[in-house]
């Protein structure tokens, strides 16, 4: 970036976008990781990353490993999954899905052993040595996801390097929402991990350096990692102003490369790449070590906590069992939830498992979630300075409550984040982002519409064609019999007048 | 005979030539709007609506003489949009949207008798003569044909049920 684009930039951006809740972070990011020893009964989906479901291939009474492959992805974008533990399959079936919605979703059932075996792994020597491909093939196999919260198959973004050129790859280590500190934690104890897990990935994409976003707000992390990059020339540590939602993939790369990502297009597109500190960790277990993702790191945050800290889950355990282990609740939390508390989604109840997406449960007290009534719009603007995509959140919400969606795209609702700075600077307390969420779904839900509308006139019309060749097919029929029935009888007429002739001179 | 077949040949070929002409010079340019309603139509040509399908209601809504409200199948959303279209005010409380619908067949009463697969507008029963019949839930409109059509009544519609997939965030509240 030229010395002139960093005065236009903080000219042009007197007020920045983003907003800065309290962080409350502490004293959960000053505990270290603790190991939550295996529950009993753990629940794994076979959805939990964006794409096709996972396809089971185990049987219910199977006896399975640690780190065994129990469902395989299906299609392009898709995940396995893999037991988190020995022990055996009990169940196949549906189960509360850890969704606001307090829907179901199929899950695989395993009772632990108690043994937590591990299967024999298969660790690449020298990682380094072999083709991007070989490296995106097995992250595809331990099943790693974006574990910021995403979800999407991390060897897809791997293998996008060799579709479009990559030019820097983005650890992202902002850890924008307040309450959570996982990767503040991680990058503190393991930076050498994850740095490796950059290395790796690097060589994967093809990518020529490596920068990693850290908010100023994490000291301790930031020198932890400048340790661990000390001695890599293409891995740099890059300081961010601690800002919401500044771990979202188009504000970091704007902060750290200058770069914006056009509307419609992906970072890739524009040669960056971005994942999450924790996805790095995981790819450099998967490759190094062999070991599939089965655990991962979370915060456990909030007022109902009695000891808030940082802990390595085993994915499928139940948010019962983690409160439980966590020194349990000093008092019934007015709301659960799964992710930060900007974006993340409330939970149904307790008796749901964690997935490899979530970062974080926190127990939240009555005085946490206190929210008042929505007032009507006083059009002060304060939702256009927060919006960090420079959307008008006002006019968007005023045209969908009127039923107008169309006019709402129009004004760019499809560029809209969902992080919630306007609802959260909103001094009406007007459900801004509740709005946009729900119109998106709407949007979506007339897309398929239209699409099933499309497929059922190619269907009734495959069935008037069809209905013409069987017509068509039913009369070539008739008319070949009655020939055969013609030609049989003139055989038979010729063959009795052939006998009554040779009858005849006798 | 060749008297006959001659005089028959002139005059069809006269008669022919009389018809192409006919048909050219009295053309009656068809509504573009009837064509581009019915393309927002299910397509299914199911005749719940009581017009001979889905070409027919279209006619019929533009010329006025039925409801934007009519199709049972399109429900809601199809009515707004042919009343957004065609600048209408609809009563949407007329309309019976009971949401997505799903023939199911009680497998214990089915005799396999094939009538309504015979009916269905899109194909979407599965089955043989004397074999339990099914239905394929991504072809099924929901249009309720099969449902007259069993004998036993072993055919009937259930809403679709909704998924992850499918679901969508509530309308927050409003002040």
């Amino acid at each position: 970036m030229g010395f002139f684009d960093k005065i236009f930039r903080h000219l042009a951006r007197s007020e920045p976008w983003g907003v800065h809740p309290d962080e409350r972070k502490r004293p959960a990011s000053e505990a270290p990781i603790r190991r939550l020893p295996v529950p009993p009964l753990l629940y794994l989906p076979l959805s939990q990353h964006v794409g096709a479901a996972a396809e089971p291939i185990v049987r219910i009474g199977q006896k399975v490993l640690k780190g065994e492959c129990l469902a395989t992805a299906t299609g392009n974008i898709s995940a396995p999954v893999h037991a988190p533990t020995s022990g055996e399959i009990v169940a196949i079936g549906p189960i509360t899905a850890p969704h606001p919605s307090g829907l179901e979703m199929t899950a695989i059932t395993l009772r632990s052993d108690m043994e937590d075996r591990w299967a024999p792994l298969d660790g690449l020597a020298d990682p380094l040595a072999h083709s991007p491909q070989e490296l995106a093939r097995r992250v595809a196999a331990a099943g790693i996801v974006g574990l910021g919260g995403a979800t999407f198959p991390a060897s897809v973004k791997l293998g996008l390097g060799h579709r479009s050129r990559i030019r820097t790859l983005i650890l992202n280590g902002s850890e924008c929402e307040p309450y959570l500190s996982c990767d503040d934690r991680l990058m503190r104890e393991r930076a050498a991990g994850i740095v490796r897990g950059a290395v790796l990935m690097r060589h994967a994409t093809g990518a020529r350096e490596v920068r990693i976003g850290i908010e100023d707000n994490k000291p301790e992390a930031i020198a932890a990692m400048r340790a661990a990059a000390d001695g890599h020339a293409d891995v740099h540590v890059c300081v961010v102003p601690a800002r919401y939602p500044m771990g979202s993939d188009r504000q970091l790369i704007i902060e750290l490369t200058g770069i914006e990502v056009p509307a419609e297009s992906r970072a890739a597109d524009v040669g960056v790449l971005v994942h999450n500190v924790g996805t790095a960790f995981a790819i450099h277990q998967a490759i190094d070590l062999g070991r599939p993702l089965v655990s991962r790191v979370m915060t456990l945050n909030g007022e109902a906590l009695a000891q808030p800290g940082n802990y390595e889950v085993p994915i499928g355990t139940l948010v019962d069992d983690l409160l439980a282990f966590a020194g349990g609740v000093r008092f019934e939390p007015a709301r659960l939830v799964m992710g930060g508390p900007m974006m993340g989604l409330v939970l149904p109840s307790a008796k749901v498992p964690v997935v490899k997406g979530c970062s974080g449960i926190l127990a939240l007290s009555a005085a946490e979630v206190a929210r008042d009534e929505p007032d009507a719009c006083i059009r002060c603007g304060s939702c256009t300075r927060a919006c960090p995509v420079g959307l008008l959140p006002l006019e968007m919400n005023a045209r969908i409550a009127n039923g107008a969606l169309d006019a709402a795209v129009a004004l760019g609702l499809h560029d809209c984040i969902g992080c919630g700075c306007c609802a959260w600077v909103c001094p009406a307390r007007i459900p801004l982002v509740q709005a946009f969420n729900h119109a998106k779904g709407e949007l979506a839900a007339h897309d398929r519409d239209k699409k099933r509308t499309d497929a059922t006139r190619r269907m009734a019309e495959a069935r008037a064609e069809r209905l013409e060749r069987e017509a068509h097919e039913k009369a070539a029929a008739a008319a070949r019999r009655a020939a055969e029935r013609k030609a049989q009888k003139a055989r038979e007429a010729a063959a009795s007048a052939a006998s009554n002739s040779e009858g005849a001179p006798a | 005979m060749l008297v006959a077949v001659s005089s028959l040949t002139v005059l069809g070929a006269v008669l022919g030539v009389l018809l192409g002409f006919a048909s050219r010079r009295f053309h009656v340019e068809g509504n573009p709007v009837v064509a581009e309603v019915e393309t927002m139509m299910p397509g299914s040509n199911c005749g719940q609506c009581g017009f001979p399908g889905c070409a027919g209601a279209a006619a019929a809504i533009v010329g006025g003489e039925a409801p934007a409200t009519c199709c049972p199948p399109g429900g809601k959303a199809l009515a707004q949009s042919i009343a957004a279209k065609l600048g209408l005010e609809i009563d949407l409380s007329t309309v019976a949207d009971a949401g997505p619908q799903l023939a199911v067949v009680t497998e214990d009463i089915c005799i396999g008798c094939c009538r309504c697969i015979k009916v269905c507008p899109t194909d979407a029963i599965l089955g043989g003569a004397k074999q339990i019949h099914a239905v394929l839930r991504e072809a099924c409109t929901g249009c309720g044909n099969c449902v007259d059509r069993c004998p036993t009544e072993a055919i009937g519609l259930k809403p679709v049920p909704i998924t992850l997939q499918h679901w969508v965030w509530p309308n927050p509240a409003r002040a």
